[in-house]
Parts: C-alpha cells; sequence; structure tokens
C-alpha cells in the first residue's frame, strides 16, 4: 500500500448535553482545530466526508447541513453513515485513490433526540421493529450469549467498567470518569440482564475529525504523521437470530485483514496500545477475542492478569473508552484519535510508554454487525 | 461565551412522526398472510447449504441463491438467547419485566426475536417454548402475542 497518514486531528470535550452549541458549531469547532493542529490550510484539503445519522440530526440528508461548517465550499464532498471509523476508511480510499488528503468529520447530539426510539428504528420494520427492540436490549442479548458460552459472570463485564471509568480520569474530554468498584457495578439499576446501568456508555453529545493525507502532503504537515499501515473491514447478517452473537466472526475476519495489509503475525506481541469501541462493559472483551489477543473466552482473564491495564503490555483503551463518552458515530473516530495521540506521544496523562504501533477499532449496525480494525505506526 | 451567562440558550422543539406503508414483499406476504389465516408459522430453505430460515428470506446470504422451498415449522422451539428488561420504553409490546429471546423453531436454523411474558424466573437459554397466537391476528409479527414457556 501507498503511504498515507493521519496528519492532523481534534475532538471536543463529551458532555451529555452541549446546550450552547449546535452540531453545526461543533463540525466547525473539530474542523479548525484539526486544521490547525495539521499546519496545512484549508487550500491542502481537496476533499471531505462528514459522517451523520438523518435520524439523530433530525433531517434528511443530514451531512449536507454541516459542508461549510466542515470546509468544504466548493470542494467535493461524500458522506458515510455509520461509525466514524467506517468514515475514516472511505476517506483513506480516496487518498489511496488520488486525492491528496481528506478531512473526515463526525458529529451527534445524543441530547437533541431520544436514542432508544433512534436505535429501535435500526430493525427490520416488519418483523423486529414492532417488538420495542433497540439497542440496550439487543446488546443484552449479546452479553447472554457471550455469557453462557464461556460461563463468564457479571463480575466479569463490571470489571472492564471499573477500569475503562477510572482510566478516564486521565482524559480531559472524556464524560464520565468515575472511581467505582465492581459492587457498585454489580448494584447499580438493572436496564435489562445482565446489563446494568454501569455496564451502559452514556448518551452524549459531540464531534471529531482527523486529517487523512497522502506523503508528498504529510511530510509537510506540522505533526509528526501517523502512519496507516492496515485496514480491515468486514460484514454479517443483519438478523440477529441469524448470528452467533457470543463469536465475533466478522471482526475476526476484520482484523485479519488489517494484520496481513501491516505484517502482523503476533498481534499480542506487535501492538502496543489498542482502543476498542466498548459500548457495553460486555463488548471490550469479546472484541479482544475478535481482535486475536486472546482465545475464545479469554477476554476477562487479560484484564484479571493485568495485560491491558494501563501498566500492562497492551494496554486497552487507556482513553476511558466508548463507556465514558459515547457520541454515536463520533466514537470510533475518536478511537482512532486516541490511537494517533498514543503514537505522536501526545497523550499527556493516558500516555503509554513506548508505543510504535497501535489499533483502533469501531463498530456499526446492532451488536457490532460490522467492524473497521486500524493498524497504526510511528516512524 | 460570556453573553450566554446573560442569554437563554434557546431550543426548538419538534418531532418527525412520518407515516410509511411498507410492501412486505412477496416472501413477507406468503408467511404473514400464513400466520394470519392459518396460525402457521412458515420457513423457507436455501437449495445450496440448507439452512432453514424464519423469518423467510428472498435469498440464502452466504450462498446468494433465490429461495422457493418453503415448510411449515413448529410453533414450538428452543430459547438460545434471552434477556429480561426492567427499564421502561414506550414502545415496549408489555409492562415490565417481560424478556427479549432468540428462539429457535422445530425445524429451522435460525432463531426469531420474540418476547416472553411470563415465568421470567424459569426462563433459561435451553428453555422450550410454544408461540401463543393472538385472537385477533391482522397479519404481522405480533400475530404471535408472545411465547410461552412449555
Amino acid at each position: 500500500m501507498e503511504k498515507i497518514a493521519i496528519v492532523g486531528l481534534a475532538q471536543t470535550k463529551f458532555e451529555r448535553r452541549k446546550p450552547d452549541k449546535t452540531y453545526y458549531d461543533l463540525v466547525y469547532e473539530v474542523t479548525r482545530d484539526a486544521l490547525e493542529d495539521s499546519g496545512l490550510t484549508l487550500a491542502d484539503i481537496d476533499n471531505v466526508i462528514t459522517v451523520s445519522n438523518d435520524f439523530l440530526d433530525g433531517r434528511t440528508i443530514s451531512s449536507m447541513a454541516v459542508g461549510e461548517a466542515a470546509g468544504g465550499h466548493d470542494k467535493n464532498i461524500s458522506t458515510v453513515e455509520g461509525d466514524g471509523t467506517f468514515g475514516a476508511f472511505y476517506g483513506a480510499i480516496r487518498v489511496l485513490g488520488g486525492f491528496r488528503s481528506t478531512l473526515v468529520v463526525a458529529h451527534s447530539k445524543g441530547s437533541e433526540g431520544n436514542v432508544s426510539y433512534i436505535s429501535n428504528a435500526l430493525f427490520d420494520p416488519i418483523y423486529q421493529r414492532p417488538l420495542g427492540i433497540e439497542s440496550l436490549a439487543s446488546a443484552a442479548l449479546q452479553a447472554n450469549s457471550y455469557m453462557e458460552k464461556f460461563g463468564l459472570s457479571e463480575i466479569d463485564f463490571a470489571k472492564f467498567s471499573v477500569k475503562n471509568h477510572g482510566n478516564a480520569w486521565n482524559n480531559p474530554y472524556a464524560q464520565i470518569p468515575l472511581t467505582i468498584t465492581v459492587q457498585d457495578v454489580l448494584s447499580s439499576p438493572k436496564l435489562a440482564d445482565p446489563i446494568k446501568l454501569l455496564d451502559c456508555s452514556p448518551i452524549s453529545d459531540g464531534a471529531a475529525a482527523i486529517i487523512i493525507a497522502d506523503e508528498k502532503t504529510a511530510m509537510k504537515s506540522a505533526k509528526k504523521p501517523v502512519w496507516i499501515r492496515g485496514i480491515g473491514h468486514c460484514c454479517e447478517e443483519y438478523f440477529l437470530g441469524d448470528r452467533d452473537l457470543a463469536d465475533p466472526r466478522a471482526l475476526r475476519s476484520a482484523a485479519k485483514k488489517a494484520f496481513e495489509m501491516a505484517g502482523i503475525s503476533n498481534p499480542s506481541r506487535e501492538i502496543r496500545v489498542a482502543e476498542v469501541y466498548d459500548a457495553f462493559s460486555y463488548m471490550e472483551p469479546l472484541w479482544l477475542e475478535g481482535l486475536g489477543f486472546c482465545k475464545p473466552g479469554g477476554g476477562p482473564e487479560l484484564l484479571d492478569c493485568g495485560v491491558i491495564s494501563r501498566g500492562g503490555t497492551l494496554p486497552v483503551n487507556p482513553s476511558g473508552g466508548v463507556l465514558s463518552a459515547h457520541a454515536v458515530l463520533v466514537a470510533g473516530l475518536v478511537r482512532l484519535i486516541e490511537a494517533a495521540l498514543q503514537l505522536r506521544g501526545e497523550a499527556q496523562g493516558r500516555q503509554v510508554e513506548d508505543v510504535h504501533r497501535a489499533l483502533a477499532h469501531g463498530i456499526n449496525g446492532p451488536c457490532g454487525q460490522s467492524h473497521c480494525v486500524w493498524v497504526l505506526e510511528s516512524d | 461565551m460570556d453573553w450566554l451567562v446573560h442569554t437563554e440558550a434557546v431550543t426548538q422543539k419538534g418531532q418527525i412522526s412520518l407515516p410509511y406503508r411498507w410492501w412486505v414483499g412477496e416472501t413477507g406476504s406468503r408467511f404473514l398472510t400464513a400466520l394470519r389465516d392459518e396460525g402457521k408459522i412458515l420457513g423457507n430453505r436455501c437449495p445450496s447449504c440448507a439452512t432453514v430460515y424464519v423469518p423467510p428470506r428472498k435469498n440464502c446470504g452466504a450462498c446468494f441463491r433465490e429461495i422457493d422451498d418453503w415448510l411449515e415449522l413448529g410453533d414450538e422451539g428452543v430459547v438460545t438467547s434471552h434477556t429480561v428488561i426492567r427499564f421502561p420504553f414506550d414502545l415496549h409490546p408489555a409492562p415490565v419485566p417481560f424478556a427479549y429471546a432468540l428462539i429457535r423453531l422445530d425445524g429451522a436454523d435460525t432463531a426469531i426475536l420474540h418476547v416472553i411474558k411470563e415465568n421470567l424466573n424459569s426462563l433459561r437459554n435451553g428453555a422450550r417454548v410454544k408461540a401463543v397466537f393472538a385472537e385477533q391476528r391482522c397479519g404481522n409479527i405480533l400475530d404471535i402475542e408472545f411465547f410461552r414457556l412449555i
């Protein structure tokens, strides 16, 4: 693959409600900040990808309403309705296809609509939606399958909530850093068994942007380029009942592609830090298994033996993860940004030592129907 | 911003409520009319890999083959995954607590999503359940009112 890099990045602080910012404001601010971070000017950006969801924004073709905020005036603007990692994937493909540099920007204000209604609408209107299923209940079905398949417990999942909310104290952009115990998670309100309130990510407002550039443009950017070495993307069945929810098959396939592209044969040894999409506490261990960091069912053990904690050999979600801030669609792009900050050595209080290769991961669709895996490197 | 300290952050209320009338397709029509008129649950079988789908499909995703081999499934099956719902939500089909379950009907290879309303303390994966049909059926998925534990 030709050399392409992330050369600029920005994220807002994530909050339950940003009463003083429209989503247009948020897009404008992260676009401006990503440009400033990159040292490039708008003249260096020859195309824009916006990431948005019509139901979240409450308007059709929501992407077209933020073009000017995204620096897209008189430029080629295209759109991804899905997680930010998928928007970035499209952006990377465009740079490989001949554009010099792509700005990818994602926004959402979960506070303005009703996320339960919106996630109900992602299900099939004939066979599933009339049953009132939405993202929390579907996630609970997946958590139940995963627990039963491997004999895992609610305590196993609670530990991930404790870890990630604790990590969030080191991340000024996170929404809910918490000092909590496993018992706090277990005794938080039961929502959909086995999921309790503290197993869930919050509803958030926020935005994020990255700039992906070809090698020539990357060399004139202000910051150390973060090279994109591997990307993999795979999707499985739409209907929940067609899938083995406890087997992240699409993720295994996406990870395999990304690792092959990056020349990685032993991901546990060759990747130093990972940011994965943990919308619920059970997801991080399940995705770690799909990424090949442990054997099936072995995710909780990685935490118990300290591998993925802050001081471990493979810290996972040192930012606090999606559990600590979950602007839908934006959260995957934030995983990429956090991985890039680690490679630049700019992750401040959450910086992991000696990072030369990092992984970022995003999901789309119910229960991780599709996955996008990124391998990033510094020089 | 300073001015916001002294100025109300104005919001505007709105609601999107759009009527739709979805054509459920030939496959869906056959499934839903059998459910409504005969109280039967139909599935269909891929001619290549023999996977039996419910709800039935136009084509097999894995084989990309059109499916026209229909069969009647049992109204009983086994729970493959479940969750007891305790949070309230306007669109729920029953007051909480109730359960969602993925149910693999006898004769099918995929599981169907539905609800279980009774005996939640006895609900386990592997439990056998039976469909309870609505008395007044109108050709939608809620013509199966719920599943009950056997």
